[in-house]
């Protein structure tokens, strides 16, 4: 199917992602590439829990002391809504129904972007406590685990706000159906790795 | 674009080479930028030997001796075997399953740059400042605390190629997966694109772990990290893990490939079918799965117990078995064939006893008890030389002399192929036979020098001897290369044994490859063809009709750039642990990194449809490549 193909409603297609050849490899290009942030996400982890609580002697900082269970809580809420919210934009989006489909990516910005803040607020909380990037190889395995998923949210945000803005005015057609999807399917990659997170970091540290 | 048939000026030309998206003038790239650097770390060997070629030898300083080993052994596995593999790769996996171009042209070129522009980066180090000197494998304990910025180039540079070499075996598995000719079915796919896609499918897994260790390096090295450093609570080990997950793998990425080479070569001039194609493709991603489940046999003297060594040793025996499988196919479809002993065949045939050799050391070496007695010992070196030039090089030198009619249109000389195959194996075993009783008789690998008195002499001076050799068949394998140019067009199926599609092509080829998408009857299509009498070539599954191409781009060129730029910051950090931080660095870092993100921001937001080839300036294309009435 061309491009440049004016669509209704009717004549859309179920799956308008994968109706186009570019479509297709995008989509099948993109899930590999999930596959390999998987292995990326899990060597983080690994190391993360090789230096869980290990410090320089005497160190103070312990993950019991330091989480704090109901903020790590309402992270996790504002960024599965946001998971959510996303999943309304595609239902739209295979409607047809474009002007629906930007209201729940508007809405699932703002979502990501509380969680964003709240993390940057848990960052600058710790620092002030005196637990830095530097302060011990817990801190920089910590840091450098859930600041790479703090840098894929913010990446995931800058995505949306271009597609969105880029779009703004032309509406839906098969060149950028694909965009949309490949975005909302990051956006689920991300909340995923953040219940592991929440799980390995946040309730394991807390509890187990 | 359709004037690519018209002379152009230089600088068109250079533009044109730096914007293409064509998958073959890739695979030349490839192919000469692996070739530069292959030359590169062969000379480098060449120096080390010269300053082993006797006992207490002041050919070389002691530290630049490390430089060199290092520098040998990254060049070689990153920046040497997988571009030239990624050249055939390039050339022939869209040419196999009949497509018109890999499935993202624009990610190709992304490959590439990102891959030659971290080479390039990790190159400068010997001009500022001093080159890596921890070894390839780089140990954490050894590295962390490394004077000058020598280790900081290997992170930053093997991160930017790195970052090239997984995005290159991406698009391979998605081209594969999605672009197969009508007909082409997965087992009937030629094995060397079964190979391309297990091995681009181990570069999607090993990669990753290999892109953390840098980072973890990356941090600890330039900003104030501390993730290997034990009195902060840090852990080297972890290092080791990462490396070698990734670094196991990565023999597996590389020697993958050289297989499928050899399983083209070995039917084409054996004149068969061949010989348990289905076992063959089984044994491949058998050996691509198991290739994951021995990364500690690396680290047997580690500590890590005797239960995890026992597992990791089971695990590398068992690799032998799908490999052994491999060896007799090959052995068999050669077994009451028609044998063409051509110089390509030539290599096929020194490769089988050499890889053979060396993988039986390495079922030595993973038993576990004996390896505390082989490990860092010239038996090693021994061992992984005769895996990797025995199979992967002479992979490479057959495969050129093989393909380079598909990559220039034009053979090799066949008489020079084979005096450069003699001088060249018998090089190599001279250098490398002998390390094995050397690593038997005590000798550490990684030394500068060594006294005398200890046996060790006469053995060094004839490794010395064979690697001249090599060296001399490598020269001669460059002369027969440039010599080509003045040679006259191969034309199609120039060997006249040719199997699979890619020789079913007209020569030269033209940018959108086949003009129709062929349809794929069987397995090695093109004999089919031949076979019943065919003289078209293939029979077409469509109408001659509009060809969609894509467009040429700068951006992959500018992305990679940036990051080139960004790692001059991180280099000269001023957290580092060299201290020489500038105070140009941050903002070095953040120029670069804007420059990248702002042209993928372009990339995303102009659009991009290609452009339609119409069917009459297909016509006039291929009058102008073929003459009139389309002659091949």
């Amino acid at each position: 199917m061309d491009y440049n193909t004016k669509f209704t409603p009717h004549t859309w297609p179920d799956h308008p992602e994968q109706a186009t050849m570019e479509g297709k490899n995008k989509v099948v290009g993109f899930w590999i590439f999930l596959a390999c942030e998987v292995v990326l996400f899990a060597s983080l982890f690994a190391t993360y829990l090789a230096l869980k609580n290990k410090g320089p002697a005497g160190m103070e900082f312990s993950t019991q002391e330091l989480f704090e269970l109901p903020l790590a809580f309402a992270m996790t809420m504002l960024l599965l809504t946001s998971s959510l919210t996303s999943v309304y934009a595609i239902y739209h989006m295979r409607n047809f129904n474009f002007k629906a489909m930007q209201t729940w990516l508007a809405i699932t910005l703002l979502l990501g972007l509380g969680f964003l803040c709240l993390e940057i607020y848990e960052f600058y909380h710790y620092v002030h406590l005196g637990f830095t990037f530097s302060q011990s190889a817990f801190s920089t395995a910590f840091y450098t685990l859930v600041g790479t998923h703090g840098a894929h949210v913010t990446l995931g945000l800058i995505w949306f706000t271009t597609l969105m803005i880029r779009n703004a005015k032309r509406g839906l057609n098969l060149y950028n159906a694909p965009k949309f999807f490949v975005a909302a399917l990051y956006w689920h990659f991300i909340d995923v790795v953040w219940v592991f997170i929440f799980t390995v970091v946040y309730l394991m540290g807390v509890i187990g | 674009m359709s004037s690519h048939t018209q002379k152009k000026s230089f600088g068109a030309s250079v533009w044109d080479y730096i914007t293409t998206v064509d998958h073959k003038k890739l695979a030349v790239m490839y192919l000469l930028a692996g070739t530069l650097f292959f030359a590169i770390a062969g000379f480098e060997a060449l120096l080390m030997r010269i300053q082993l070629m006797k006992p207490n030898n002041d050919f070389i300083s002691a530290g630049f001796f490390n430089e060199l080993l290092t520098m040998h052994g990254t060049t070689m596995l990153f920046l040497a075997a997988t571009p030239l593999l990624f050249a055939f790769m390039n050339m022939l996996v869209p040419l196999q399953i009949g497509a018109r171009d890999v499935a993202f042209p624009f990610l190709n070129s992304l490959g590439f740059w990102l891959f030659f522009l971290g080479a390039v980066f990790l190159h400068l180090s010997f001009f500022m400042g001093g080159a890596p000197d921890a070894g390839w494998t780089s140990y954490a304990s050894l590295s962390l605390y490394s004077p000058g910025h020598g280790i900081d180039f290997y992170v930053l540079g093997l991160q930017i190629s790195g970052f090239g070499t997984l995005i290159s075996g991406l698009n391979f598995i998605v081209t594969i997966i999605t672009m197969r000719a009508p007909g082409m079915t997965f087992m009937r796919m030629p094995l060397f694109t079964w190979t391309a896609l297990v091995s681009s499918a181990l570069i999607l897994f090993a990669f990753p772990p290999l892109t953390v260790g840098l980072v973890l390096m990356l941090f600890d090295r330039m900003f104030g990290g501390n993730f290997f450093d034990h009195t902060m609570g840090g852990n080297t080990v972890i290092w080791e893990h990462l490396f070698w997950i990734f670094g196991h793998p990565e023999v597996y990425i590389l020697v993958l490939p050289a297989f499928g080479l050899f399983s083209e070569i070995i039917p084409t001039f054996s004149r068969k079918r061949l010989f348990g194609y289905s076992s063959m493709v089984f044994a491949t991603i058998l050996i691509g799965f198991l290739g994951f489940m021995v990364w500690a046999h690396h680290m047997f003297t580690t500590g890590l117990g005797p239960t995890a060594n026992a597992i990791f040793a089971v695990a590398t025996m068992a690799i032998a078995v799908p490999t052994g499988m491999k060896v007799f196919n090959w052995i068999l479809t050669i077994w009451g064939g028609s044998i063409k002993v051509t110089t390509p065949m030539l290599y096929a045939l020194g490769f089988i006893p050499s890889f053979v050799a060396g993988g039986v050391t390495g079922v030595m070496q993973a038993s576990a008890p004996l390896d505390y007695q082989l490990h860092d010992s010239y038996f090693i070196v021994a061992h992984f030389h005769y895996v990797i030039v025995g199979g992967i090089v002479t992979a490479l030198f057959g495969s050129a002399h093989f393909y380079w009619p598909i990559f220039f249109n034009r053979m090799l000389d066949e008489k020079l192929g084979k005096w450069t195959f003699w001088v060249f194996f018998i090089g190599f075993h001279l250098t490398f036979f002998v390390q094995h009783f050397l690593g038997l008789m005590g000798m550490p690998r990684r030394v500068f020098t060594y006294m005398e008195g200890q046996g060790w002499d006469q053995f060094n001076y004839i490794s010395t001897v064979g690697a001249a050799m090599m060296g001399v068949g490598v020269v001669m394998m460059v002369i027969n290369c440039l010599l080509s140019i003045k040679r006259p067009p191969a034309g199609r199926d120039p060997w006249g044994d040719g199997r699979t599609l890619e020789w079913a092509i007209p020569q030269p080829i033209p940018f959108y490859n086949f003009r129709q998408t062929p349809l794929v009857r069987g397995l090695d299509p093109y004999w089919i063809e031949k076979q019943e009498g065919n003289k078209e070539g293939m029979i077409y599954a469509e109408p001659l009709g509009d060809i969609h191409m894509p467009n040429n781009s700068a951006l992959p060129f500018v992305i990679s750039l940036g990051l080139f730029i960004a790692a001059f910051g991180a280099l000269y950090s001023p957290l580092g642990v060299a201290e020489d931080s500038r105070t140009w660095a941050i903002p070095v870092l953040i120029i670069g990194l804007l420059i990248t993100f702002g042209a993928m921001i372009v990339r995303s937001v102009k659009d991009d449809h290609g452009f339609h080839l119409h069917k009459e300036e297909i016509l006039e294309i291929e009058e102008q490549l073929y003459g009139k009435g389309g002659k091949k």
